[in-house]
Formats: structure tokens, C-alpha cells, sequence
């Protein structure tokens, strides 16, 4: 039980509703990063589902929070989207993610707690489809690999390179 | 002239909703509550396991990702007359009251108290008389000077920092905000203050349920928690002791901070006691069972009409025929095929048909239900009356206090009447907080006392006979009544409903064309300023919206954050 230490510097999270087709593409790519490496020291990873105010736990007090979701931008659907810095309010000011409410009380709130973590980044896809639907649209999941790598070179960046696990053919 | 107000969406909120309001002589004269919100999890689950359902239910909501979790399994053993073994309840139990008290502190002050209480008013207060005040109310510790001088310092940066847009729609000297800048302030403190209760209430159902957001301990036939007193690996004596220790932190917060500052708010916005009642017919369901069956509850439910707390008839058990014949739901206003009439959630269809809204026709995904033809309030409200309608000592004692606190402060008696308003659903929340949190110690200690007579069991095997069987699950979530309806052939799921609470009071005019909660209780409502209309989102918050349940993203591109529109 990890419960009275200090969090892990980085969250990665995974948003989304797996019910719906790609709305889930975030949760899926997390599920592939999984699979495919190991992570280092100071890197958590969780599924979020589409809960809001829910996290509010998990990324208090992180230094970096790295984001994957479907984002609706009006580009064409598999394109591949990355906020960060100054942009990342864009994510939360645009109703381009239905996860968006929730996640900018989340952080609004943590602003004021002074829990915030500095750095955030939001990486994603726009869906092809969002039916219901346990199966990503076939366009989405051959662009997922894209995704994929991004947050991988994103992890990198923050200085947590992952390693492919044994038996893993990287991307 | 009428004015029309679009909000869409509500902000702070869980999902996306859209309100409509017809403004006459700055009173609101009509109503429409639309929700994006796409019911169609049968779809998914039609031909499964049943067992495997909760895995998927949990995750058609984004907040109470838990309570359709345990609905979901409470479904498929009715439908099994499956009975569970009492460690199971206990520990379903207290998964239940420690999400509702994280959920129930969360809504009040981190999404609703912003709609009364004016961050920057706070800036110009005096921590010295705020702290003199503060004494007067209760015996909380954390409210001195110190305190509240650390917390208006740092309210004072992010004013100042120009980042306080990141409150979206925060009214910040609204005409309708009346709150004195000390009271102010002391409310942004525990708002603070009330980060790190939801965070330890929101520990207990990590423990137990293995992870949050979507637990993973439960099971057709009870939980997957092994007891096992001597094993480092499930759930032991230390275990326990620490959730106790959780529990035990929580209870001054609620009594001490969350009781007194609803009290407080219901004195000073006395006025809002007027407004917002609505559909007065409230429904809710018995919660925490006490035996293996789901005959014995500790938190009774029930019905009552009206508004009389004398009509109270009470739901009485999982296998309750009272309830589950009284359900319908209508599609007449509704984006779903509507000709058949309402439906019983058993034979309920979901085949979409959007139109445009249509403000006399089809203008939400939400469907609206109604128990025995009527339309009904769910939530702790409905909760609290009927609890205190049956007669239940601790609701009737914090209802006593709450009132009494709020008349004193208020300087003149406030009557039970007050409840059936918009500020009477915040006050209900905190009463059915402290409520909870009464019983979330009483089924630790029971389940304590269980282990300690020796019975370890956790779980008892489902078997699916041939044929069809029938069940419903019913849960008293923090928004109220949630009900699943599954029906099983040969051991696959065939058809399967969920009737959540913001279906109950979200939902649109019903097959009669009759306003439903949201809607009804807008009705009356004052509005200062159609650009910026504060009261509407009091009066909607006031429900604790969540219309997460499987958003369904139908206008994607729409470039603005919040629109309101006055025209």
C-alpha cells in the first residue's frame, strides 16, 4: 500500500470511455505503453476512465502530468495532437474532450491548493467514431502506434526513457 | 417580453447538460433540461456473462464509477435469489459510505460552494474577526488566525496572478452574492480544508476496492477480498485498524465543519429556502443491508407523495415488488423510438431517433422516468425525508441540529418545510453525510466483530440455471436512486437497463408532458441578469448533476467554453 509516501513525480494517465469506441483510444494506448515497456523509477500510470473530480487524489502534488485522450479539433480523424505549455489551457477552454470538465475542475482546484503540477501535457488522436463499441475504429488503431511513440518521446523528454521489454518489437 | 437563456454546457458539473429557461419579469417561467447523455449499455452487454456485467457498468459513469459496480452485482443475484455472505455486505458497505462521504464533501465545496461564496470578497476580510465568528460556530480546530491568514494569502496571489479565470463562470461580485467577506473567507478555507477529507475518505475505497477510479473486488456472490488475519497479502487486522484510523479522521470534519458551514449558508441565503422545490414526490431505496439477503437495512427508504412525510411507504428489500412494479421510463420527449408508450425498464428500448430540440417535441438523450406514473425527486433530499419519515434516530438528530444551528443564526425559526428547496437539497447532502459516516464506523464494527466470531467466507459461487430469470439492483448512490435491470437466458444477458439518479431528475417532460425535478424546480426562479444567470446554476448544482454516464460527444466543434445566450 502505497499510502503515506510522497507521489511519484510523473503521472501518466490514460482518459477516456472504452465503451465508446475511440473515446477509449487513450486508455487503449496506455494499455499498449504497458505491454510494450518497462517504466522506470518515478513514472506511474493509471487508467482514468472518464472521472473528474475523482483525481483530484491522484495528481495532486505530481511534478509532471502527461494526458492521453481523444480530441475532437476538427482535423482529420488519426491526427495526432499535442498540447503542452500555454496551449494546454486550449484543451480545457475548447469542448474538444468530454473528460475536459471534469479534469480542468481537477486542476483548478489544485491551483488553488497550491497542488498543481507544473508541468502538463495533453497527447492524443481525432476519433474516427465514437459508437458503442469495446473495438477502436480500424483507422484508429493502426494510428495508435503514433500516439504511442509520441508519449514515449515525451517521457523521454521529462527524463524517463522507457525500455522495450524483452521479446517486445518497439514501434 | 420573455427572454430565453441558453447554458450549455453547465459547468462544474460531472457530463454535460444544457438548460433552457423562459425569463418574464426576471423570474423564470419555463424550463428545459437536455442531457447528452447516451443510454444504449445493453448494446454492449447483450449475449454476456453476467457475471462479467459490473466490469463493464462501472464504466458508464465517471464519477460513481463504484456504485454501478455494486448495483450491477445486487442485479444479477436477485436475479439468482443468490444470497451473499455478510463479510461481503460489510464490505460492500463500506465502500459505499466512505465513496458517498468523499462524494457528498466534493460536491458541496468543490463544485457547488462557488455559486454562494465570493472568492475575491474574501480578500478584504479581517482574519481576526473571521476567526471570532468562526468560535462562535463550532469547535473546529483549524480555524484560526493563522489559518485563514495563510489561506487569503494565497487566494490573494492567484487574484492577482490574473489565474482566477480558471474557475470558469466563477460570479465574483454577483448582485445575488450576499455572503459578508469574513464569511467568505472562512468558506475558502475549508474549502481548502476539504481537499484532504475527501482524499482520506477516498483512501478507504482504494483499500478495499483495490483501486479508484473502478474497483476490482467485487464479485457475482460477494467480494474478492480474502480475509485471512495471519496473511500480509489480504485483508488483515493492520488493514483494518488503518481504514479505522481513516474513518475516525473524517467524522470532525463532517460534524465539526460540513453541518455547521451548510447551516450557516442556509441562515445568510435564507431567502433561497423559497425557491427550487419542484417535484416534491420523492423516491429512495433502502441502503447498507444487514443480513446476506438484503431484508434488513441499516438506512431505511422509501416513498413519499407530495411533499407529506405522513404518506411515507417504505421499500422494504432487495426483492422490494413495490418498487420494481412501479418503474417506467417515457421516450416521448426523448431522442429514442417513443411509440410504444412508457415502458418498464424489463422491456425497455433505446433505438435513437434525434431530432433538433424541439421545445415542444424530442430535445434530450436523458429518458424520463416516473414511479407509479409519477414524477419524483431522487437524491439525499429524498434520502433524508424519507429516513426521517421512518423514523431513523441519527437522520433525525443531525436534521435537528442543522435546523436549529440555521434558525439560531438566522434569528428566526427556519420550518422543515424550508427542506423542499434549493438550499434544502445542500443541507439534506450534509445531514445524509454525517449520516453515513454513522453508519461507515457501525459496519466496521460489525465487520469486526464477524471476523472475530471466525467467519472468514467472502464469497458464495453463482450457478446459472437454464431459462430466463429476471433481476433488478437498487442502490442508494450519493445522487440518489440507481437501479439496474437485467434479464438472463441460459446464463447470457439479454437485455439490460440502467435507471440512474440524474435520469430521475434530469429528465425531460414525460409521456403526460409533465416537467420533470430540474425543470420544475427552475420554475419561480429569480434571475438579476439574463447575461450572467448565477440562480439557475444554484438551483441545478443544488441536484449535484452527473450526467457522465457515457457522454456522447454530439456538437464537438463548438469552439466557445461555456455559451449563455440571452436573446
Amino acid at each position: 500500500m502505497n499510502i503515506d509516501s510522497s507521489p511519484c513525480p510523473v503521472l501518466l494517465l490514460g482518459m477516456g470511455n472504452i465503451l465508446l469506441e475511440d473515446e477509449g483510444l487513450g486508455i487503449r494506448a496506455l494499455e499498449i505503453l504497458e505491454q510494450r515497456y518497462d517504466f522506470p523509477e518515478g513514472v506511474d500510470r493509471l487508467d482514468g476512465g472518464t472521472t473528474g473530480m475523482g483525481l483530484l487524489d491522484v495528481i495532486s502534488g505530481r511534478q509532471h502530468l502527461l494526458v492521453l485522450d481523444a480530441m475532437q479539433t476538427g482535423d482529420p480523424p488519426g491526427t495526432l495532437v499535442r498540447l503542452a505549455g500555454d496551449e494546454v489551457p486550449v484543451y480545457f477552454g475548447m469542448r474538444i474532450s468530454p473528460h475536459q470538465l471534469g479534469l480542468s475542475d481537477v486542476l483548478a482546484t489544485l491551483e488553488l491548493s497550491g497542488e498543481r503540477p507544473a508541468d502538463v501535457t495533453v497527447l492524443g488522436l481525432v476519433p474516427q467514431s465514437l459508437d458503442m463499441c469495446l473495438e477502436l475504429s480500424e483507422l484508429i488503431s493502426s494510428s495508435l502506434d503514433s500516439l504511442v511513440e509520441a508519449a514515449v518521446k515525451e517521457l523521454s523528454r521529462l527524463g524517463y526513457p522507457l525500455r522495450v521489454r524483452p521479446g517486445q518489437i518497439q514501434s | 417580453m420573455a427572454t430565453r437563456i441558453t447554458v450549455d454546457p453547465v459547468t462544474r458539473i460531472e457530463g454535460h447538460l444544457r438548460i433552457d429557461c423562459e425569463v418574464n419579469d426576471g423570474q423564470v417561467t419555463n424550463a428545459w433540461s437536455s442531457g447528452q447523455m447516451w443510454r444504449g449499455i445493453e448494446l454492449i452487454l447483450q449475449g454476456r456473462d453476467p457475471r462479467d456485467a459490473w466490469v463493464f457498468t462501472q464504466r458508464i459513469c465517471g464519477v460513481c464509477t463504484t456504485v454501478h459496480a455494486i448495483v450491477s452485482v445486487r442485479a444479477v443475484e436477485n436475479a439468482l435469489s443468490l444470497e451473499i455472505p455478510i463479510n461481503a455486505q460489510y464490505i460492500r458497505n463500506m465502500i459505499v459510505g466512505a465513496h458517498s462521504v468523499h462524494d457528498h464533501i466534493v460536491h458541496f465545496y468543490h463544485l457547488s460552494a462557488l455559486d454562494w461564496v465570493d472568492i475575491v470578497s474574501a480578500l478584504s476580510a479581517d482574519p481576526v474577526a473571521t476567526a471570532k465568528l468562526a468560535a462562535t460556530l463550532s469547535d473546529w480546530p483549524h480555524n484560526t488566525v493563522q489559518d485563514l491568514t495563510t489561506v487569503q494569502a494565497r487566494l490573494r496571489k492567484l487574484v492577482e496572478s490574473g489565474q482566477l479565470g480558471i474557475f470558469a463562470n466563477g460570479y465574483w461580485g454577483h448582485p445575488a452574492m450576499k455572503l459578508s467577506p469574513e464569511v467568505n473567507l472562512l468558506a475558502a478555507t475549508h474549502y481548502l480544508q476539504a481537499l484532504e477529507y475527501q482524499r482520506i475518505a477516498n483512501q478507504i475505497v482504494s483499500i478495499l476496492g483495490s483501486k479508484t477510479p473502478h474497483i476490482q473486488n467485487l464479485a457475482v456472490g460477494g467480494v474478492s477480498n480474502p480475509i485471512n488475519l495471519d496473511s500480509q497479502s489480504t485483508l488483515t487486522i493492520e488493514r483494518l485498524s488503518y481504514i479505522k484510523s481513516l474513518i475516525d479522521k473524517l467524522g470532525a470534519f463532517v460534524e465539526q465543519v460540513y453541518l455547521v458551514d451548510v447551516a450557516a449558508v442556509g441562515a445568510f441565503y435564507a431567502d433561497w429556502t423559497a425557491y427550487g422545490a419542484g417535484v416534491i414526490n420523492y423516491l429512495s431505496v433502502p441502503e447498507m443491508p444487514l443480513d446476506t439477503k438484503g431484508t434488513e437495512f441499516e438506512l431505511p427508504g422509501g416513498y413519499i407523495a407530495d411533499g407529506d412525510l405522513a404518506s411515507f411507504k417504505p421499500i422494504t428489500s432487495f426483492q422490494d415488488s413495490y418498487f420494481e412494479g412501479g418503474v417506467q421510463e417515457s421516450s416521448k420527449h426523448a431522442w429514442y423510438e417513443s411509440g410504444n408508450g412508457a415502458l418498464h425498464p424489463y422491456d425497455g428500448e433505446t433505438v435513437p431517433e434525434y431530432t433538433d430540440f424541439q421545445d415542444d417535441g424530442k430535445y434530450s438523450w436523458v429518458k424520463a422516468p416516473t414511479f407509479y406514473g409519477k414524477r419524483a425527486q431522487v437524491g439525499p433530499l429524498a434520502n433524508v425525508l424519507c429516513m426521517a419519515a421512518a423514523g431513523h434516530e441519527p437522520t433525525t438528530r443531525y436534521l435537528d441540529f442543522v435546523m436549529s444551528t440555521a434558525s439560531s443564526l438566522a434569528g428566526s425559526e427556519i420550518p422543515l418545510t424550508a427542506l423542499h428547496s434549493t438550499i434544502g437539497r445542500h443541507a439534506a447532502r450534509a445531514i445524509r453525510c454525517a449520516v453515513i459516516y454513522e453508519s461507515l464506523q457501525n459496519q466496521w464494527s460489525l465487520l469486526m466483530e464477524n471476523i472475530g466470531s471466525g467467519d472468514y467466507e467472502t464469497f458464495n459461487r453463482p450457478t446459472f440455471p437454464k431459462g430466463e430469470q429476471r433481476g433488478f439492483g437498487i442502490h442508494e448512490a450519493p445522487r440518489g436512486v440507481l437501479s439496474h435491470w437485467v434479464v438472463i437466458q441460459d446464463g447470457k444477458i439479454s437485455n439490460y437497463q440502467a435507471v440512474v439518479p440524474s435520469t430521475w431528475n434530469a429528465g425531460p417532460r414525460d409521456e403526460d408532458d409533465e416537467l420533470g425535478p430540474y425543470e420544475a424546480s427552475l420554475i419561480g426562479n429569480p434571475i438579476a441578469d439574463p447575461e450572467l444567470p448565477l440562480e439557475v446554476l444554484r438551483t441545478i448544482h443544488s441536484f449535484d448533476p452527473c450526467l457522465a454516464c457515457a457522454i456522447h460527444m454530439v456538437d464537438p466543434r463548438k469552439k466557445e467554453i461555456v455559451r449563455v445566450k440571452a436573446f
